[in-house]
């Protein structure tokens, strides 16, 4: 099995996506000749051709409303947005179009476009290169929202969402690019949407977290072993639809739990967890749920390792379950 | 670009170029004109008696709609918007599917999700939209790149409105179709009229055609009400396209007779003189006096089809009120393709819960 940076896996499972189902295009800003800025195309349109691998002109809702057209007709487009910091130009044909055409139109019409962007901080970026949108879709109804933080996961991931028959928001934690590399199994690999990963077994506590947060929570989880905390940490993997099996079975557990994410706190995905909890599992708690998250701020750009989360401020959280 | 293709004068004489159409063509395609025409007299009067819950007339904008519709082949496919439930018609769709939609009943092909007149038809490639203006053109765009890559020799139609030529999704649009030379012929009904709003406070060009010169493809201003015309210039535009010669913006110059919807009174925003000169132009008036002087229509004919029409009308609506809203559990199907536990939950506590409270009141636009 290779050995692979996540920007590898991507590609590699853009390739097999190609080569194998003719209906695959890939569209955006600079993913044609360039590769994409972050090279996550790099040698698709060489290899592919600039048809099915094509440069757009700079404007998100083209890209993201042809896609929709091209799914409408029955290709299987991957539009990819430079940064998620740039969808919005895009957020209408994806609230009001992308996700509600298979129910606006009783089913005839399905929409299966992967929207793929990389999401997050990390990677001094400042404010329009940094931020985690994720909500504001998991909010939307007939959207699948799928952040993978694993090489092997967002190949998997991606290969997944795109035998799907529905609109997949992909976000890809940049900071987590080029971080590691795993082993990532060659051809259709796939891997489950709407499944959570144990990310780190234990009995203690639970952290819920994703994408570029789940490392980060691991380091957190291994700083508390220390202190002979046995803490659990949860790669939830799809935000929607929730594999709320796998969350509520590990809170009944441990009976603690701790959201990460870094995006801003005030409705962000971690209410919807907490919220959920609350109702399902109130009383396997023995401690409040706790969330560790961005602040409710822009995204900054000196101070971005002051905004995001990490396994200093988790272990303070866990510290702060563990004391009930 | 102010210029205006015409084939028929005010009183129906040819006066330019006129399309070679079939006589019994001629016939059918002022058939349509009047059964839309009648359909939404019928359809106004149900909303005027509460019977429907909103609707939006294509009255004075029939020649655009049936000439544009007529000049496309079945497989091409139509991405249309508020007033373009004639396209759909013409191509097939039944005035029966029609009014269970606008009912929004169990018999509706979308079983009650949708406000009245915004009708989507997979047998005849009319696409799903939304009421958010303007965002279908970026779809027509996208289907027509993929008929392309799919080496279809499919035309993809957008219609919008003169409102619409001010979004966003519009430039997008014309300006991936330049870009990448696509099939899609942008056909834009410019009424005069967005709601309140005049053409001249939507754009400082001097038409709308001419915006298709800044986006690299040809852009041609009909005279709207006369269906020729229309014929004429949605043909040339959609050859062209088929053969590879990209992408026109047709600008259909013409008038909308009635308020945008049931929910407004435009006797609030425009003059009463304007509307009365609009009369004059009317498209049907004027093709049936070409087609009559031709010797082609009769009175009797139009008496006899106004008589059937309006029958076919009539039992439509009947079948139509007779069938029940549609099940709670519909609410829940094709949110995605197959059902995640989430909303079969959802689905579960809704029908334990019934129905509730029936809602009183109308759409406040």
């Amino acid at each position: 099995m290779p050995s692979m940076t996540m920007v590898q896996a991507i590609q590699d499972a853009l390739r097999v996506a190609l080569r194998e189902d003719p209906r695959v295009v890939v569209l955006g800003e600079d993913v044609g000749k360039n590769g994409g800025v972050f090279r996550v195309t790099e040698g698709l349109q060489a290899e592919f051709g600039a048809e099915r691998v094509a440069d757009t002109p700079l404007a998100e809702n083209g890209i993201v409303g042809g896609a929709i057209g091209m799914a409408l007709y029955g290709l299987k487009p991957v539009a990819e947005i430079q940064f998620v910091d740039f969808i919005y130009p895009a957020f209408d044909q994806i609230v009001s179009e992308l996700a509600k055409m298979r129910w606006r139109s009783a089913g005839q019409y399905g929409c299966p476009v992967v929207v793929r962007a990389p999401y997050g901080g990390g990677i001094k970026g400042g404010l329009y290169h940094s931020q985690s949108p994720e909500a504001y879709f998991c909010h939307t109804a007939g959207l699948t929202v799928v952040i993978p933080s694993t090489p092997a996961d967002a190949k998997g991931l991606l290969l997944s969402a795109l035998e799907g028959e529905d609109p997949v928001i992909f976000l890809e934690p940049k900071r987590l690019y080029r971080t590691t590399k795993e082993e990532v199994p060659e051809g259709r690999h796939r891997v489950p949407i709407a499944r959570a990963r144990t990310a780190r077994a234990g009995t203690h506590c639970t952290v819920l977290a994703y994408g570029a947060m789940v490392p980060v929570s691991v380091e957190a989880a291994g700083t508390a072993e220390a202190r002979g905390w046995s803490i659990e940490v949860i790669d939830l993997r799809t935000l929607v639809p929730l594999d709320v099996e796998t969350v509520l079975a590990s809170v009944r557990k441990t009976g603690r739990v701790v959201i990460v994410h870094e995006a801003p706190r005030t409705c962000g995905y971690g209410a919807e967890l907490a919220a959920l909890i609350a109702e399902q599992a109130l009383t396997s708690l023995q401690a409040p749920v706790l969330r560790v998250t961005g602040y409710d701020t822009p995204f900054p750009y000196t101070l971005e390792h002051a905004y995001l989360p990490d396994a200093g401020r988790i272990v303070r959280a866990l510290e702060h379950a563990m004391s009930y | 670009m102010r210029s205006l293709l015409q084939s028929l004068d005010l009183e129906g004489r040819p006066v330019g170029p006129v399309p070679e159409i079939p006589a019994e063509d001629e016939r059918r395609l002022f058939r349509h004109m009047l059964r839309m025409r009648l359909l939404d007299q019928r359809m106004l009067s149900l909303q005027r008696q509460g019977r429907i819950g909103f609707y939006g007339t294509a009255t004075g904008e029939e020649a655009a709609v049936t000439g544009s519709a007529y000049a496309a082949r079945p497989t091409d496919w139509v991405f249309p918007a508020l007033r373009q439930m004639g396209v759909s018609l013409w191509r097939g769709t039944s005035i029966r599917d029609i009014v269970c939609q606008l009912i929004g009943n169990r018999g509706d092909v979308l079983i009650g999700r949708q406000m009245p007149c915004h009708f989507s038809d997979r047998n005849v490639h009319t696409v799903a939209w939304s009421s958010v203006i303007g965002t279908q053109l970026v779809h027509a765009m996208g289907a027509a790149w993929a008929a392309r890559l799919s080496r279809h020799d499919t035309v993809c139609l957008g219609y919008l409105g003169d409102g619409a030529s001010s979004s966003a999704d519009f430039h997008a649009a014309a300006n991936f179709a330049g870009v990448f030379q696509l099939p899609v012929v942008f056909f834009c009904q410019n009424n005069q009229w967005a709601i309140s709003v005049p053409l001249e406070g939507q754009t400082a060009s001097e038409s709308i055609a001419v915006k298709a010169m800044a986006y690299g493809f040809p852009g041609v201003r009909v005279d709207g009400n006369d269906l020729l015309a229309v014929v004429g210039a949605s043909r040339e535009a959609i050859d062209r396209a088929r053969a590879g010669g990209g992408p026109t913006l047709i600008e259909a110059v013409t008038f909308r007779m009635g308020g945008h919807s049931s929910s407004d009174d435009p006797t609030r925003y425009r003059p009463q003189e304007q509307v009365a000169e609009w009369e004059r132009r009317d498209p049907i008036t004027r093709f049936r006096a070409y087609l009559t002087a031709a010797g082609r229509l009769t009175d009797q004919d139009v008496e006899h089809w106004t008589q059937e029409l309006n029958d076919e009308v009539s039992v439509a609506v009947a079948e139509a009120e007779a069938l029940g809203p549609p099940p709670i559990e519909s609410l829940f199907a094709d949110v995605y393709h197959t059902m995640p536990r989430h909303l079969e939950e959802q689905m579960r506590y809704a029908i334990a819960m019934g129905e509730g409270a029936k809602v009183e009141g109308a759409f406040p636009l």
